[in-house]
């Protein structure tokens, strides 16, 4: 399209990942959002159109129609309101079609927030939930779990690539460190490589530890033509590709089960458009909802080649300080996964990576230019976003 | 999981008591589940019902330890991908045999089994499961 309208993000919220025993789904959405329309400040009513990512509110807490309840109490109505659905990628779908409504030349302020509450059910309600994004006749009906899938992709890894299970625990001590100069993360204690190791399996060879928790939270953004960003902020931050692609969406039928080709396409796209590549990438959010996912997310988006991502994490060269700071709030793993709300989280630390404006410790000097990888699945939609400070 | 009803089964009997998928008639490829549009081929192929043998390789395994609702009295369960001799994987149980002596490669052929009991108002779900061929087992 060569006619769009250069997008911005005007204005950031996100609550706290974790266990909110005091908060449902509403109070989440609206935490998130009021701290996005404070930031940019507005009072609310100019907001033209929301998007909302929930993945199942229906599974989780019986409630659907979420984006509707949404709009009402954030006393936005009459507003249209759409709530976007592709699993864990529900988030970075939503901002996608946030994107294209404000590109498009349609409307000049839309929010796209993500909200999932997911702590109201029973861990085994969850995890049925959870395998809604899979394929229900052919992998859940077998037996098959999240953990499970990704096990098999860690499994057939090592066999071709030789990763070991130190190479993998290493991401999670590493996101853990993240987190732990996060406020906002589900989990802020450190992890040791033995402490992953000696965790309890949970699908051989992935560990409680290799797998992130089921958090509660929301996290919402702004988007507004880029021409018009500065009524709202000093330090815009503008999209330069919004990508999305699909794969099959059961894991056996994959062309590679240790490739996620949907994360490869969108990446390639996204790297087009913003007429950039991995190496100008200063800092990057990526979808890591089991170590091994995080591995197969920097391959896939081009930062090396197919099998050698742990070379990185032996170096330690995707800590903050190193080539390429990963998960920069502690990712999925530490800093928490509310499925739906996810996709949103992740722009929202970049963006606040990219005004300078996250705690010391875990700040990237001097970043530019940020990418974010949000998965759905088991890699059946993959959205790639590259966003950069003006 | 959800309570699934007696249709949602029974109008898949073919393909889980049978095997029965699709192969396209032009360019040869086969399908398991069965598909009725060919990604290759789109309006040129030709879609037939093809019965597959039940056999094929272990090609990645797990332990399933946290098992979905539905599932609990059989964790521990090996879950693999099985590479069948016709092409396409398929995602299954492994039976009659121990975690540690699955192996990548292992071959492996369909059994008909009890795949999940719901409560005592739900029926009772068969389909296949694999297990090891003679001689597979490497003890």
């Amino acid at each position: 399209m060569d006619n769009k309208r250069e997008v911005a993000i005007v204005g950031v919220g996100s609550t706290p990942f974790g266990e909110h025993w005091q908060k449902g789904l509403r109070d989440l959405a609206l935490e998130a959002s009021l701290e996005a329309v404070e930031e940019a400040g507005i009072r609310g009513k100019e907001i033209q159109e929301i998007y909302v990512g929930n993945m199942s509110g229906g599974m989780f807490v019986g409630q659907e129609h979420v984006a509707a309840l949404a709009a009402d109490f954030l006393g936005l109505n009459p507003v249209p309101a759409i709530r976007v659905e592709a699993a864990c990628a529900s988030g970075g779908v939503a901002l996608r079609q946030g994107y294209i409504s404000i590109a498009s030349g349609l409307y000049d302020l839309v929010a796209v927030g993500g909200v999932e509450k997911m702590t109201d059910v029973e861990g085994t309600k969850a995890t049925s939930a959870l395998a809604g994004a899979m394929d229900m006749e052919w992998e859940a009906y077998f037996g098959t779990t999240f953990p499970g899938l990704y096990a098999l992709m860690a499994r057939r890894y090592m066999y071709e690539y030789g990763l070991t299970r130190e190479q993998l625990a290493k991401v999670a001590v590493k996101n853990h460190f993240h987190g732990s100069f996060n406020p906002k993360a589900h989990f802020r204690n450190k992890l040791t490589v033995e402490d992953v190791e000696k965790s309890t399996l949970v699908a051989d060879p992935l560990r409680v530890f290799d797998c992130c928790p089921m958090s509660d939270g929301a996290a919402c953004v702004l988007l507004a033509p880029a021409e018009k960003a500065r009524n709202y902020t000093d330090t815009p931050i503008v999209i330069e590709a919004c990508t999305q692609a699909s794969d099959t969406l059961s894991l056996f039928d994959r062309r590679d089960i240790c490739t996620l080709d949907a994360t490869r396409e969108a990446a390639q796209q996204a790297f087009s458009q913003a007429k950039l590549s991995p190496k100008d990438i200063d800092v990057a959010e990526v979808h890591d909802c089991f170590t091994i996912a995080e591995l197969l997310a920097i391959e896939d988006l081009g930062f090396c080649e197919k099998g050698r991502a742990a070379e990185l994490y032996d170096e330690g060269q995707t800590y903050v300080g190193g080539k390429l700071p990963v998960n920069t709030d502690g990712g999925l793993k530490a800093g928490g996964h509310a499925v739906g709300a996810t996709g949103i989280k992740q722009i929202v630390e970049l963006v606040r990576q990219l005004r300078g404006e996250v705690e010391k410790e875990r700040q990237v000097k001097d970043a530019e230019i940020g990418l974010a990888q949000n998965v759905g699945g088991s890699g059946a939609t993959a959205v790639v976003t590259i966003v950069r400070r003006k | 999981m959800t309570m699934l009803s007696s249709p949602s089964h029974w109008r898949r009997y073919k393909e889980i008591y049978n095997l029965q998928g699709s192969v396209c008639g032009n360019c040869g490829k086969a399908f398991f589940p069965a598909r009725k549009i060919c990604p290759n081929c789109r309006r040129q192929g030709r879609i037939e019902p093809l019965h597959f043998s039940g056999k094929g390789k272990i090609f990645a395994h797990t332990v399933i330890r946290n098992p979905p609702e539905g599932f609990e009295e059989y964790a521990p369960y090996i879950i693999a991908l099985i590479k069948l001799d016709e092409g396409p994987m398929v995602t299954s149980q492994v039976v009659d045999c121990q975690p540690e002596d699955v192996y990548i490669d292992m071959p492996v052929g369909t059994c008909f089994r009890k795949l999940r009991e719901q409560n005592e108002k739900g029926i009772i779900i068969y389909g296949f499961k694999f297990k090891p061929i003679d001689g597979a087992l490497k003890h």
